[in-house]
């Protein structure tokens, strides 16, 4: 369907977005790329009444790299990753993910902070985040906060943000050049939402032994999740057929997606194993 | 709310609710209807216009967000009445049938060679990928858009 009506305002500092936010009491949406929120107005599944455009917003759209962590402005978008050649070794896992996400001319306008913002569950972004121990920060009306990752998805396109909170960047721990990590996702096309898929790293200790892996799913919860059962599986183990093998059992059984019109929870299972299997296999490649 | 920006070389200044599509900015205010609406909700990419030297769906757009910018439609990416060496190649391939797509076709290509004239077949499809089309089950396309690419070479460059 066409639109439903709202005020639009483009203003040029963060603080005047959020008071324009907060000036509406729920009712005003941020809008960024507008990849995900412009399809929700089309379906009429969302109406607000204004819209509070961060296009001239500065200092939103930076990538920096630095020897704590790797931060990824709000208004980074999916091609601003993809060219940013430092970030193939700054962190390959992240840019691994996002070339999954979406086709080429939604690449261009989509953006880190309005995926984490929408939290749709088979998001390639809010995946990363939570398999990274991300922190998300935010500011509001009540003034900055930082939010972890885990406690930021509470659902499905259901986030922690308060209505008048803007997100300001991501910040991804920095990521050693040893670490080992896989990405795999399942979908249709490359580029549609993912039916599952696993992000995970793991280091080793000197005996070449698994230890702080962190394995996250996208697309068979209601919001990305940590499987903690697998991480068990690997930490403490060489990652060789064997593990894999457990850790792939480990990923079926520790899930419990629902049946929908693109997958039975059945198959996702088997999926979200296949995921985590092969995804462990190019680790140790 | 007023809104001036660039179209096809041209400035432009329309007046336009906020909740109108730049789409619908495009093929209403402006009749330039080359542009198609096949989904109005992102996924079938028919209405791929280039912003800024983008390529974007412009349903996705609102007409106020492209104040300020420079939009180029598939009316915009030939000089004259002759056709482009893309549009020739879609021609020579028969890459269209009912022609619905054909513009996204054509809008997405044309940003993707002046950025990669070297792109392989595997890339176009990757980026072809985004736009649906009922016809011709996408080889010719694929085609078209491989045939095209000494053009782009040679640093042939049209309106856009």
């Amino acid at each position: 369907m066409k639109l439903p009506p709202f005020e639009y305002a483009a203003p040029t500092a963060l603080a005047d977005a959020v008071a324009l936010l907060a000036s509406r009491a729920g009712e005003a949406k941020a809008i960024a790329g507008g990849q995900s929120l412009v399809p929700m107005l089309a379906f009429r599944l969302a109406a607000p009444t204004l819209l509070v455009d961060l296009r001239k917003v500065p200092d939103l759209d930076r990538i920096t790299v630095s020897r704590d962590d790797v931060r990824l402005g709000a208004m980074v978008r999916w091609c601003d990753i993809e060219d940013d050649a430092e970030l193939a070794t700054a962190h390959p896992l992240l840019k691994a993910a996002i070339a999954h996400v979406a086709h080429y001319q939604v690449r261009n306008r989509g953006t880190v902070g309005g995926s984490l913002a929408h939290a749709d569950p088979a998001a390639e972004m809010p995946g990363i985040a939570v398999t990274c121990e991300a922190e998300i920060a935010v500011t509001g009306s009540a003034g900055a906060r930082v939010i972890p990752a885990a406690d930021f998805f509470l659902g499905p396109l259901m986030t922690a943000l308060v209505p008048d909170e803007i997100i300001v960047e991501v910040r991804l721990p920095a990521w050693p050049p040893r670490r080992r990590w896989g990405f795999q996702e399942f979908a249709r096309r490359r580029g549609d939402f993912a039916m599952a898929g696993a992000a995970l790293f793991y280091d080793q200790d000197d005996s070449g032994k698994a230890k702080n892996a962190h394995v996250g799913v996208i697309g068979v919860s209601d919001r990305p999740q940590r499987l903690a059962e697998v991480e068990a599986v690997l930490n403490g183990r060489v990652v060789d057929e064997e593990t894999i093998r457990r850790a792939q059992k480990a990923a079926s059984a520790s899930v419990k997606p629902s049946d929908d019109i693109h997958a039975s929870a059945a198959y996702r299972r088997a999926l979200v194993g296949t995921m985590v299997e092969r995804a462990l296999q190019s680790a140790c490649a | 709310m007023s809104v001036r920006f660039e179209v096809n070389g041209k400035t432009v200044d329309v007046e336009v609710e906020p909740r109108l599509t730049l789409a619908d900015c495009l093929r209403h205010h402006l009749r330039l209807t080359g542009t198609h609406l096949g989904c109005e909700h992102g996924i079938c990419g028919a209405c791929t216009v280039i912003v800024d030297g983008a390529a974007v769906r412009s349903c996705l757009m609102l007409a106020v967000q492209a104040d300020g910018a420079k939009v180029v439609t598939v009316e915009g990416l030939s000089r004259d009445d002759a056709l482009t060496p893309l549009q020739a190649s879609f021609r020579k391939h028969h890459a269209l049938q009912c022609g619905f797509c054909t513009p996204g076709m054509i809008t997405t290509a044309h940003a993707l060679l002046s950025e990669e004239p070297d792109a392989d077949a595997d890339r176009v499809r990757e980026v072809l990928s985004g736009n649906l089309c009922r016809c011709t089950g996408y080889v010719s396309i694929v085609d078209a858009v491989l045939d095209a690419r000494a053009a782009y070479k040679k640093h042939e460059r049209t309106t856009a």
